[in-house]
């Protein structure tokens, strides 16, 4: 029995080196990211969301192009599931290593984010960009200053059939509520679900609640809302009863409460896409998840778009939009100015044309690639959003995410019935308070 | 060594004289008696155990216990997962959990579903397990057909149902083609049936393993026990109610057991198909952690929803071993080894 005690030796040895492993594993298994200078040499490691073609394959062309007019730049490419966001950030930033360049919503989650201290301030390094973007670049601002770029833009707004319209003898679109309302009366008269929402997933009936405060506040009471962590204004409470008035011509499809917004035909943007509803309140991503869930080729030609209607007597600006995008963040870690030249690099045209008109990511963030965009609807988004005297981040996005949550939840609460339109300003400022 | 009751005093001085002590009278044996009394020496059954248990004790403690009491640690503070913990709130997280009524309503759905399985699930498990027990013709194929939907994946199978029960899917067309349509509910969009939508697609899913865990119990019941009971004039419900039952007593133990445990923990299907909703109808436990730590960035009060998650969980666990499965444990966990 020699080896009795050559076995208590390696077992200890195993049972040690798994404690050690156990403990480095937070610094070691994530891939090095450090864009540290050594040489002339920058390494930038970037993780983002293309986890498919065909945004993986222009994200890869771009790191191709960009590696070769930056010698001595090589450009990682993580692509990380998009949900998974939410758990690996946290961590990463807690870490001595975190990536070089990530995926960025804006809003509250990056006012949160910065909190860590692990973000780059891009005010002045990319001062030149930003005012190039105008406003498209407000949704990545915190106390003024610029934490990410985006590189697309999302409207919300109505997508509706132009056969179902006809078929239901309605000329032109709507642009009060009273006449979306009329609308909504004589789909139904004419046997077709008037609206589908997706309230399984209960973000797109934020949707109706968020654009209800956006015709009801001033673009000044909107801004104060949002960095004041607060939903405890007169007007959030209009926008309420507007939500109940809305709610009570019962416009939505059999069933909405059960139904996902974009998975399967039975989805939300399936009904729209199959011709089982007319009416969605979407982003302008719709056409793409719809052409998805449809074997009918000519949908594209048959959907059109109109923004949110206005609210009589709302003191709201009427042309205000709700929208959202997506962007990148630096790291602190990260050699500059490599890092913020390729977040300029994203947004020079050639590579946002690529984006929209291969990747069809939305809107492009940088105006002078428009003309990529082919469906005529879109073309009419962004010439909408041009012309809009404020776009709203989602509110979800804007205020911080337990904020975010909590109005989400609630406005889903009011959609299945229970609580107040009250019930939603009250969980804003509950969630809020714990901050 | 076979005998590992006690070691006799050859093997441990084969075992002295193997790890190379010197064994003289001039040697290692005074001196190891002068530091380490014979009677406090340890055996080689206490060596034995810690070469083999070491391994698995570290791994137990590294990746069970320690993050159980990290989780327990971080439920003190409060925090978003950026920054440091720096906020310690004490116990404040988990009186706001326990005050919160979505939380004590999504417990109470845990419950439902619990007592749901133990009422529904075990006596069709039993009596499907009894009739494939039998020799039929297609057996084989039948217990194949019945086994099918355990092998898919909880993901796989939410989301096949989550389609087939839209409003005009699969489901409403065959209540429909049956006569049964005036029977046609919203499945997934009515609060007050939601919860026992899930039921069912929790049963169909595992229903299956319920029946094979059964089946192998059955195999376990002496034929020459029936028989004798046939002879001796034993109807057939007879020899089912008072032979194969109670002998298959420890696996229905077990398998309400696993059910339990599985109801308290139920989270996959629910959150594909339903994400807890409509209003929180058919929130559980789990959907309730994952929404308010991960969803909405508040990991202190996840975290401090875990360990409430854990203790109902543990505190079940125990009290079921202590006074349901300790016969059939008997002499395994129970019995002293050494």
């Amino acid at each position: 029995m020699r080896s009795t005690r050559k076995y208590a030796a390696v077992g200890v040895a195993v049972a040690a080196a798994l404690g050690l492993a156990a403990c480095s594993s937070s610094s070691s298994s994530t891939p090095s990211s450090s864009g540290k200078k050594s040489s002339g040499k920058v390494t930038l490691t970037w993780w983002n969301n293309a986890t498919a073609n065909p945004l993986k394959a222009v994200y890869l062309s771009a790191i191709k192009s960009f590696e070769a007019s930056h010698p001595g730049v090589t450009i990682t490419n993580v692509p990380v599931q998009n949900e998974q966001f939410t758990t690996k950030m946290p961590l990463a930033l807690q870490s001595s290593d975190p990536p070089s360049i990530f995926q960025q919503w804006g809003g509250g989650q990056e006012a949160t984010q910065i909190k860590s201290g692990k973000l780059t301030n891009l005010t002045t390094l990319a001062s030149s960009l930003i005012s190039q973007l105008g406003p498209a670049a407000a949704g990545w601002q915190v106390n003024g200053q610029q934490y990410g770029i985006p590189y697309d833009l999302h409207m919300v707004g109505f997508w509706y059939r132009k056969d179902l319209f006809a078929k239901a003898g309605i000329t032109s679109t709507p642009t009060t509520m009273p006449e979306l309302n009329a609308d909504v009366a004589k789909l139904k008269k004419a046997g077709i679900a008037p609206i589908a929402v997706g309230s399984k997933d209960r973000w797109p009936d934020a949707f109706y609640w968020d654009y209800f405060a956006v015709r009801e506040c001033s673009i000044a009471t909107l801004k104060t809302a949002v960095k004041a962590i607060s939903a405890n204004y007169p007007c959030f409470a209009k926008a309420g009863d507007d939500l109940k008035t809305f709610m009570a011509t019962k416009p939505f499809q059999t069933g909405f409460l059960g139904t996902p917004a974009q998975v399967g035909a039975g989805s939300s943007a399936g009904l729209v896409a199959n011709g089982k509803a007319a009416m969605e309140l979407q982003g302008d991503w719709d056409p793409g998840v719809m052409s998805a869930l449809t074997s009918n080729k000519k949908v594209l030609d048959q959907i059109g778009w109109f923004p949110f209607p206005s609210v009589p007597g709302a003191a709201g600006s009427p042309t205000a939009l709700l929208g959202g995008g997506d962007g990148f963040s630096c790291t602190t870690t990260a050699a500059e100015p490599a890092c913020v030249d390729f977040l300029k690099y994203l947004d020079s045209p050639a590579v946002q044309e690529k984006l929209v008109a291969t990747a069809n990511v939305g809107l492009p963030a940088n105006p002078a690639a428009a003309s990529a965009l082919t469906l005529a609807a879109e073309k009419t988004i962004l010439s909408t959003s041009q012309h809009a005297s404020y776009v709203q981040n989602y509110f979800d996005i804007a205020y911080p995410t337990n904020v975010g949550q909590a109005l989400d939840n609630a406005v889903a609460n009011y959609f299945a019935g229970q609580g107040s339109p009250d019930g939603i300003v009250t969980a804003i400022d509950q969630a809020a308070s714990q901050q | 060594m076979s005998d590992l009751k006690s070691p006799p005093a050859a093997a441990v001085k084969k075992f002295i004289a193997a790890a190379g002590a010197p064994t003289g009278p001039a040697g290692f044996r005074p001196w190891l008696a002068r530091v380490w009394p014979t009677h406090r020496r340890p055996s080689r059954k206490v060596i034995e155990l810690i070469v083999l248990l070491t391994p698995a004790l570290a791994l137990f403690t590294f990746f069970v216990l320690l993050p159980i009491c990290i989780a327990a640690y971080y439920g003190l503070f409060n925090w978003s997962g950026y920054g440091t913990l720096s906020d310690f709130v004490g116990l404040h997280n988990y009186r706001l959990v326990l005050d919160d009524p979505v939380f004590r309503e999504s417990v109470l759905h845990n419950v439902i579903i619990a007592v749901l399985s133990l009422l529904i699930q075990l006596p069709l498990s039993i009596s499907l397990a009894l009739l494939l027990n039998r020799r039929l013709r297609g057996g084989s194929l039948l217990r194949m057909a019945v086994f099918a939907p355990y092998v898919l994946s909880e993901a796989t199978t939410a989301v096949l149902w989550l389609l087939m029960l839209q409003p005009g899917g699969f489901v409403d067309q065959v209540f429909k083609a049956v006569g049964l349509g005036h029977e046609i509910h919203q499945w997934l969009a009515s609060t007050s049936i939601v919860l026992y939508t899930m039921f069912v697609v929790v049963t169909w899913k595992y229903i299956g393993f319920g029946i094979i865990l059964l089946l192998a119990g059955l195999q376990g019941v002496p034929v020459e026990l029936r028989e004798a009971a046939a002879i001796d004039g034993a109807s057939s419900w007879q020899v089912t109610r008072r032979i194969t039952l109670p002998l298959l007593g420890p696996t229905i133990r077990i398998w309400i057991f696993l059910s339990m445990i599985g109801s308290l923990q139920l989270f996959d299907i629910v959150w594909i198909m339903t994400i807890g909703g409509p209003a929180n109808a058919s929130s559980t436990m789990v959907t309730y952690m994952i929404e308010n730590g991960f969803r909405s960035l508040e990991f202190g009060y996840g975290s401090a929803v875990a360990v409430i998650l854990f203790i109902i969980s543990f505190v079940f666990a125990l009290l079921y071993q202590r006074f349901a499965l300790r016969r059939d444990t008997a002499g395994a966990l129970t019995g002293a080894v050494g």
